[in-house]
């Protein structure tokens, strides 16, 4: 143990000795494990970002659409087609989800599902009152929506049963848009009438209530706040009137919170297939906001550990530099060597010396190395807007993966230095 | 005289393999034995083996044939590991040219082979210090090789040789890279130790002046001793 601190200490002197040449050979570790912490930080900000703000959307929902089939091989007359390949093909109205469907699904599965959340969008438009004007997107939703979406009324009330089926003209807009309309002034807005411009057309609705407008962590927003987009609903039905559609193409169902929502989403899809077993080109697919999440978040992180791993080859030409340099170092010091076998060093200890200088090299750099990784890290993260989450585990496998190369590289210059002839080497010139 | 032996050498024969047909005889059938508190000094050209002889002597090599006891442990059969510690407990090693540690002071040289020893830092601060006074050194204790002239650094060579009391000090040439004036003080040290101290010191050198110092002188030639005799003294 003592001779181990005293070689700690050794290692050290030998490395103050030459400064210069232990920084360069420390310079291919420190890029190494520089970009490999730079690089995953950055992955795992943007991870977290993505998980959360998916997560925010809700992770018991599970959203239903549509999928293309997978057809048999079709031997055309057009002659070669492409293996795997299949023509694209738009769903159309007698293949969307009908009302019934619906409705059919929603009592089979009563006890599961706690809201139905299904929009139909008119598209951009302005809410307009003289020189005054907020834009927004007009988005007919279902009541299940607000569920899904964890919507936060600030005042008035929701759509009623009534508004939702008699298609009233009936609106919620968000507080940015009252900022712009009414100046701030929410309880003005609450109960007027609004004249709203979408696709060419002017409607008449009445504000009902004022939501929340949370800004998506997403959506890199450069607009003003005088000119951001924001959503204003109408009732469903209301805007499938408009639209002249009956069928949806997609829709989001908000499960409770005991149900698995995977599980969940297998029945939902043998539930409609049922419908589409008889349409040639279309089936039903469901997916959970969790296995989004999970797959999103596995494509990120394999695409980090991907960076990562070509990263580390940087590490791996660092380690070969330092082997090197160790191998110089040996071949300066041979006479040490000798001496120190003279007075009695065993060959192990003699190991132990140099595998501890290679360590201490790679170690420093290490720290070097990360110390620069989470800077750089951050100052990238903070470069795409996210915030820099330095993984401790990255840190901690970067530093034993360090003393590793130490430990690889350093034992066969030590082993060579170990195994010295202690008259050559006291010979040595 | 009844006399302890101390090293104790017997029919070493020395050959070196240059190739098959060109077998190289260095050391031909070696018969000695130096007693404990003895000052023997061994003379011989170079080329003659001396070396080769030290180096067996000095543990640092293995003989073709023949037996050697050192301080009543058989060398020979004795393992590498065994070896080194032979090396860092019975004997103690002057070279020609110091062979300090670079960049490591006086006083962590002279540690060194108790700290091969697995001597505790105090009591090997301790030692050291003692054995740097000894030498004559003990004001330039923290002083790195560098700084040190080549009188110095042999000083504190010796003192390294000290550290754990070794069976024997075996002193190779350590007068020979030093002006005569230097060179007479280095000796008198040795005259000192063996004195004082009652160290059994073997000193190999070419040099036949140095070697009537001691009180016997072995001269080698051809792998052969071919004399022996009491020295003059100073």
């Amino acid at each position: 143990m003592m001779i181990f601190y005293e070689n700690i200490r050794l290692a050290l002197f030998s490395l103050k000795a030459n400064k210069m040449r232990a920084l360069l050979t420390m310079l291919g570790i420190i890029i190494g494990i520089a970009s490999v912490i730079a690089i995953m930080t950055v992955g795992n900000s943007l991870t977290t970002t993505v998980t959360d703000s998916m997560s925010s959307m809700g992770a018991n929902n599970i959203t239903v659409g549509l999928q293309q089939k997978e057809q048999e091989e079709e031997v055309t007359d057009e002659g070669m087609s492409f293996e795997g390949r299949k023509p694209m093909k738009t769903a159309e109205e007698s293949d969307y989800f009908t009302t019934e469907m619906l409705e059919n699904y929603c009592e089979t599965y009563a006890d599961s599902i706690v809201a139905l959340s299904a929009t139909e969008t008119l598209g951009s438009g302005q809410i307009l009152d003289g020189d005054l004007y907020a834009n927004v997107a007009v988005v007919g939703t279902s009541l299940g929506y607000f569920a899904a979406n964890d919507t936060t009324l600030l005042s008035g009330r929701m759509f009623s049963e009534k508004e939702m089926n008699e298609n009233a003209k009936v609106v919620l807009i968000s507080d940015k848009a009252v900022d712009n309309m009414f100046e701030g002034d929410i309880e003005a807005a609450v109960g007027s009438i609004v004249q709203i411009s979408v696709n060419g057309q002017y409607y008449n609705f009445t504000v009902v209530g004022v939501y929340e407008y949370v800004e998506s962590a997403m959506s890199f927003s450069s607009s003003s706040d005088k000119d951001v987009s924001t959503n204003c609903y109408i009732p469903l039905r209301t805007a499938k009137d408009i639209n002249h559609t009956t069928g949806y193409s997609q829709f989001t169902v908000v499960t409770t919170a005991d149900v698995d929502s995977e599980t969940f989403a297998e029945d939902t899809e043998q539930f409609f297939n049922v419908y589409y077993r008889n349409n040639r080109y279309f089936e039903a697919s469901a997916f959970s906001m969790a296995s989004m999440v999970e797959t999103m978040t596995d494509m990120l992180s394999t695409i980090t550990t991907a960076i990562a791993v070509i990263a580390g080859i940087a590490l791996l030409v660092g380690g070969i530099g330092v082997m090197n340099i160790m191998l110089v170092s040996i071949t300066e010091r041979t006479r040490e060597i000798g001496t120190r076998k003279a007075l009695g060093a065993p060959n192990s200890s003699i190991r132990l010396q140099f595998i501890v200088e290679s360590i201490v090299i790679c170690l420093i750099g290490g720290i070097l190395g990360i110390i620069l990784g989470v800077i750089l890290g951050i100052a990238f993260a903070d470069f795409l807007g996210t915030a820099a989450v330095p993984s401790i585990e990255s840190i901690i496998i970067s530093l034993s993966f360090s003393m590793a190369i130490g430990v690889f590289f350093g034992y066969y210059p030590a082993n060579k230095a170990a195994k010295m002839d202690p008259i050559e080497a006291l010979r040595y010139e | 005289m009844d006399k302890k032996a101390m090293i104790e050498l017997h029919n070493i024969v020395k050959r070196f393999y240059i190739g098959t047909p060109n077998e190289l005889e260095v050391l031909k059938g070696i018969d000695l034995t130096v007693y404990e508190g003895e000052f023997v000094a061994i003379v011989g050209a170079s080329g003659s083996g001396k070396s080769t002889l030290m180096n067996i002597i000095g543990a640092l090599d293995r003989p073709t044939q023949g037996t050697y006891t050192l301080d009543g442990v058989d060398v020979i059969a004795a393992k590498d590991t065994e070896l080194s510690k032979i090396r860092n407990r019975k004997i103690g090693f002057v070279f020609q040219t110091y062979n300090l540690i670079s960049k490591t002071n006086a006083i962590r040289n002279v540690e060194m082979p108790m700290l091969y020893a697995g001597m505790s830092g105090r009591k090997r601060v301790e030692r050291a210090r003692e054995l740097l006074e000894l030498v004559g050194m003990g004001d330039r204790m923290r002083h790195l090789p560098e700084e040190l002239s080549g009188g110095q650094k042999q000083r504190v060579a010796i003192a390294r040789a000290m550290g754990n009391d070794p069976a024997i000090i075996l002193a190779d040439e350590p007068t020979g890279a030093l002006d005569s004036q230097t060179g007479r003080k280095v000796m008198d040290l040795f005259h000192k130790l063996h004195e004082e101290q009652g160290k059994t010191i073997v000193l190999i050198t070419h040099s036949p002046e140095l070697a009537e110092e001691t009180q016997r002188v072995i001269t080698i030639k051809d792998g052969c001793i071919t004399g022996e005799r009491s020295g003059t003294g100073r």
